[in-house]
């Protein structure tokens, strides 16, 4: 028996396991209860694929038809290039079969009034459960073993498997949702087919009306368009200003401002804009002081445009600065000396080599930013003044008395049409440009340092914004500690003591309002963190060191659902998962996958530099010395990855705890998160235990963040500690 | 591979948790989250068998959740908010109806919300619009206190009034139809768009204007009276006024939803929220309503609606989708236009 036919028979036999014992649909009071196991006799909802084949469900017909054919393949057929062929044909009618039928026969019959027409009628039905899931498996590994006994990819059946899943789950997590968004704007809310509201919608002026350049008022896209620009400017050039001042300057605190890149990164989105209101807002600390001193009246500046500006700037220019210092520390010093040699002054050598060897660097942290402020949620929520901008209009239309589903998928589409168009002309402007410095030879340079007219100023941009950053993170602090913002600043910790309390009284009790959604963000965040990276990593694997075809298109999908915002996404979970055949609204598994494939690229992106590092030659060894792919991974290549684990775990842990824009949409009554639960008493006006909150959650990030790092380890390469790891750019 | 295990592990920690627990009560709370999680907390105490997830949304967020489920409902009960949605929701069929026995012991305004949706929905509290002004704000700048709705047209107070947006606010539209009501369509808009030249920000939330005007960044918030009481008793300077020219009210309201998974227990719930004990504990909670049950003790805090010049307010006609529609359009078209910064 060869391994062809024995990985076949493994999956035949679970997937007859399946239909024979497994729920095919999902059990409501959650499958892992095994509540069900007690009813399920009475209850034909719950009975197994075979049993509801044999009720007369026709729709299952055809599935067991296809395995059937798998089976008698097997018996009838020797492995080979015949069989593979036949093989990947039933997969993939399965598949397809299996989503046809999902998406048009919903809970209470026909989905689409055109089929009950030319059908008739049909019985309802669940969405999928735990029997569908892995008949569902069952026929993407079919594809993926025929492909290897047709000899694809040298024959390795665990490369091909892992392609297919992953391009399943992408397609059901990222595309599948997009898709609904689209589907969505064109439908009534009980389900029949209008396009009134789209047209209502895309012409709106307001959404498009380019009046202000008349001196009237513009649309929301254009708004949120300019202040994504005016932010990723901004927080580019802060964040170049810092990468130059902590590479090429004799700055003293170089230390201290890697430490203060940090902290944005952890802190909840909309506590900045929180800490700016109370420094700056009509009545806020500073601005008496301002007023007092000078007898101007400030007033209401900060709410709009420029409050939310002035708020993205200070969270976003540390991640610029995070992008731009590997760049600007990249850029090889002979360069600079060559330039210099030939008479070139530090100025010259500045602006014609130095600069544009950065220009990768600056796109990257440009791009970053303007996306990052076109998904922005939290700060213009709180500052938003009368106008919105698009993530916030999106919100509103959906949850607002207007309730316009349809206006919301509107709204999205044009949000992401924005972020998208910014990705691929990044894309095309960098691609065909060669900006390698680093070669093999010996670079034993120093990087000149900045040329002095340039040096001052900009020592002092920095210092001026990295006072600021500082002033307003002890705003933060100090505002969990007083009583009444703006009424009564005595010290108190009844915040604290409200938000986590422990009631002792009659034994342990957590009587504090907060610990609920604290301990379910805590689970999911722990949940999706590990899943995160082992999914960034695998693609990461299979991207830098598998050859297949459709390997650039593949990674560039994956790496454009990084560019779809947030808001987008809560949206458009909320419209597929909602329903039959896939159904998960209410549940944490929404949340894990949203967090999971939200923040896989960063794991991918991770994985690639990181395999980029590792030759080639070291896995060669491996499988030559008999070990198959899957053990290569785990034994050689994943003890390798350390720093890129550490990183895609850390990433996905914070942006889990840290994110607002899409777990708005998707928390519930039992999975409440801790961001979703601050922004409702933020919108209450209760500020002291929000912040008190929120700054909890960035003790407990930081504190999580060490213990990853001391579980994951350090990668040992040689005897001596290895150089500090690039994985910090990474993230 | 670890992957799959994880998953195992995964399902199988979150499922714990549910086993554990027999009847369950999906509950969306549509008002104060201190109120909502009182409530919550109180309903445990007098039903340990019953475990109740509670998840607190604006009344927009709320019926637009429970509309987007319909063909799957999630939720079982949901409690509280301006009560045109939950109209809006027994219209669209979204609800079920009920006939409490409590209904014996409840103010004729909260049964009127039953009779005019065929028992869909009940009245659970009732809040009066007014506004609240920062007391030590108009002191400084010298400004007289606004009594009447005449009283915020003074071109002094340029700048200084917040109004949430109707299009996502309940009180906002609230306040919009009380206007119509008491003045005429088109002279409503007239006064709205006056108003406009003294209107700092049309807020998102309700209550946002008088929490802005609480902490000084903003002079005055047009607001149910009550959100202006719970700042008052906070101990921001705020002092609430019913327009001297007669008001509108809201009555909160209480909706069971059709065809979800715990009928049961949300009746259970029901009748025992609109009980006189429950609704004597809402002052204690900060909510200053005026309660539904007549035997309900009333906070020394809460608005006397006999003090107060109240309209007669038509519910059924402004909560109409039509009505909703057509004044909503053309308050973007002659105010909110105007507004967008």
């Amino acid at each position: 028996m060869n391994a062809d036919n024995r990985r076949l028979d493994r999956v035949l036999a679970a997937v007859a396991l399946a239909l024979l014992l497994l729920p095919w649909y999902r059990v409501r009071s959650g499958f892992f209860g095994l509540d069900w196991l007690a009813e399920v006799f009475g209850k034909p909802d719950l009975w197994p694929g075979l049993a509801q084949a044999a009720a007369g469900r026709w729709q299952f017909w055809p599935v067991l038809a296809l395995i059937a054919a798998a089976v008698w393949l097997r018996l009838r057929t020797p492995s080979g290039p015949r069989r593979g062929r036949t093989l990947v044909w039933l997969g993939a009618a399965g598949l397809a079969w299996m989503a046809a039928q999902g998406l048009s026969i919903g809970t209470r019959g026909w989905n689409w009034s055109l089929l009950e027409r030319t059908l008739g009628e049909v019985a309802g039905q669940p969405a999928f459960g735990a029997g569908a899931i892995v008949a569902g498996l069952f026929f993407t590994c079919l594809i993926s073993f025929g492909k290897a006994e047709r000899g694809a990819l040298k024959g390795d059946a665990f490369v091909l498997t892992s392609i297919a899943v992953l391009i399943l789950l992408v397609g059901v997590f990222v595309f599948y949702p997009i898709l609904s968004i689209f589907i969505g704007a064109f439908q009534d809310f009980d389900g029949s087919f209008t396009a009134e509201g789209v047209l209502r919608n895309i012409v709106d002026p307001k959404i498009w009306s380019l009046a202000c350049l008349g001196g009237g008022n513009c649309g929301v896209a254009w708004r949120t368009f300019f202040l994504a620009i005016c932010t990723a400017t901004a927080s580019t050039l802060l964040g170049l200003a810092f990468a130059l001042v902590a590479t090429r300057t004799g700055f003293p605190f170089k230390k201290g401002l890697r430490l203060l890149t940090v902290l944005p990164i952890i802190t909840p989105p909309f506590v900045v804009g929180l800490a700016l209101t109370m420094l700056l807002g009509r009545s806020g600390t500073l601005t008496q002081w301002i007023e007092a001193a000078t007898g101007y009246e400030l007033g209401r500046w900060l709410y709009g445009l420029t409050g939310i500006w002035l708020a993205q700037v200070l969270s976003f220019t540390p991640i610029a600065f995070l992008v731009l210092i590997g760049v600007v520390e990249g850029v090889s010093p002979s360069m600079e000396e060559a330039s210099q040699t030939l008479r070139a002054d530090r100025w010259r050598t500045f602006r014609h080599v130095s600069l544009p060897l950065m220009a990768p660097g600056l796109a990257n942290a440009f791009l970053i930013g303007f996306i990052e402020s076109m998904a922005d949620f939290g700060n213009p929520l709180v500052l938003g003044g009368s106008g919105g901008v698009l993530s916030t209009e999106i919100f509103f239309s959906v949850v607002g008395a207007q309730n316009d589903p349809s206006r919301a998928a509107v709204l999205a589409t044009v949000l992401l049409g924005f972020t998208l168009s910014a990705f691929l002309a990044q894309r095309l402007w960098l691609s065909g440009r060669s900006y390698a410095t680093v070669g093999g030879k010996g670079d034993g340079g120093t990087h000149a340092l900045l040329p002095r007219r340039l040096s001052w100023p900009v020592v002092g941009v920095v210092v001026a914004w990295g006072s600021f950053t500082v002033v307003v993170y002890l705003m933060i602090v100090f505002g969990g500690f007083v009583k009444l913002w703006g009424l009564d600043h005595s010290l108190t910790l009844d915040h604290y003591i409200r938000a986590f309390g422990i009631d002792l009284s009659d034994g342990w009790r957590w009587s504090g309002v907060a610990w609920n959604s604290f301990w379910t963000t805590m689970l999911i965040a722990l949940i999706a963190a590990p899943l995160t990276a082992a999914v960034g990593l695998l693609t990461g694997w299979l991207i830098a060191r598998q050859r297949f075809p459709g390997k650039g298109l593949f990674e560039f999908l994956l790496m454009m659902s990084f560019a779809i915002p947030g808001t987008v996404i809560g949206i458009s979970y909320i419209m597929a998962f909602n329903l039959p055949p896939i159904q998960m609204t209410g549940t944490a598994l929404i949340l894990i996958a949203c967090f999971v494939f939200r923040n896989m690229p960063v794991g991918v992106r991770g994985g690639v530099a990181a395999m980029s590092q590792l030759d080639g030659s070291l896995d060669e060894a491996s499988l030559t010395l008999g070990a198959d792919s899957g053990r290569t991974l785990r034994r050689v290549i994943l003890p390798l990855l350390r720093p890129a684990i550490t990183a895609a775990l850390v990433y996905s842990f914070v942006r889990a705890i840290t994110s607002i824009s899409a777990v708005v949409f998707l928390v519930s009554a039992k999975y409440n998160m801790a961001t979703a639960y601050i922004v409702g008493l933020v919108e209450n006006g209760q500020y002291g235990v929000a912040i008190a909150y929120s700054s909890v959650l960035i003790v407990v990030m930081i504190a999580v963040i060490g213990l990853f790092q001391v579980l994951v380890g350090e990668r040992r390469l040689r005897r001596r500690p290895a150089p500090p790891s690039p994985s910090e750019a990474a993230a | 591979m670890t992957g799959r295990t994880a998953i195992i592990l995964a399902g199988a920690a979150l499922a714990l948790p549910a086993a554990a627990q027999a009847a369950e009560l999906n509950l969306i709370c549509a008002a104060d989250v201190v109120i909502c999680e009182r409530l919550t907390e109180e309903f445990g105490k007098t039903h340990p068998d019953i475990s109740v997830n509670m998840v607190r949304m604006s009344s927009g967020e709320a019926y637009a959740k429970i509309r987007a489920e319909s063909r799957n409902p999630q939720t079982d009960i949901w409690w509280g908010g301006t009560g045109d949605p939950h109209l809006q929701a027994a219209a669209d069929e979204l609800t079920t109806p009920y006939e409490s026995p409590m209904q014996a012991e409840l103010h004729d305004w909260a049964l009127s919300q039953a009779r005019v949706s065929g028992n869909r929905t009940i009245g659970v509290y009732s809040g009066v619009l007014g506004w609240g002004y920062n007391t030590e704000h108009f002191a400084a700048k010298g400004l007289k206190e606004p009594l009447c709705w005449a009283d915020l047209l003074d071109p002094a107070l340029k700048g200084e009034i917040q109004i949430a947006d109707p299009n996502s606010s309940g009180t906002a539209y609230t306040a919009l139809a009380t206007l119509v009501q008491l003045m005429g369509e088109d002279e409503a808009f007239a006064y709205l768009k006056q108003l406009h030249a003294n209107v700092a920000q049309y807020t998102k939330s309700g209550s946002a204007p008088v929490k802005a005007a609480a902490r000084g960044e903003a002079g005055l918030g047009i607001v149910f009276m009550h959100d202006a009481v719970t700042q008052q008793v906070e101990g921001f300077p705020i002092k609430p006024v019913a327009p001297c020219e007669g008001t509108g009210y809201e009555i909160g309201s209480m909706s069971l939803i059709e065809g979800s998974a715990n009928p049961d227990e949300a009746k259970i719930f029901y009748d025992w929220v609109l009980g006189a004990e429950v609704q004597s504990l809402m002052p204690e909670a900060g909510s200053y309503q005026i309660a539904s049950n007549k035997a309900a003790k009333p906070s020394e805090h809460a608005i006397d609606p006999s003090a107060v010049k109240l309209i007669d307010y038509d519910f059924a006609e402004y909560g109409s989708a039509e009505r909703r529609k057509h004044l909503l359009a053309r308050w973007d078209a002659e105010i909110g236009g105007a507004a967008s910064e």
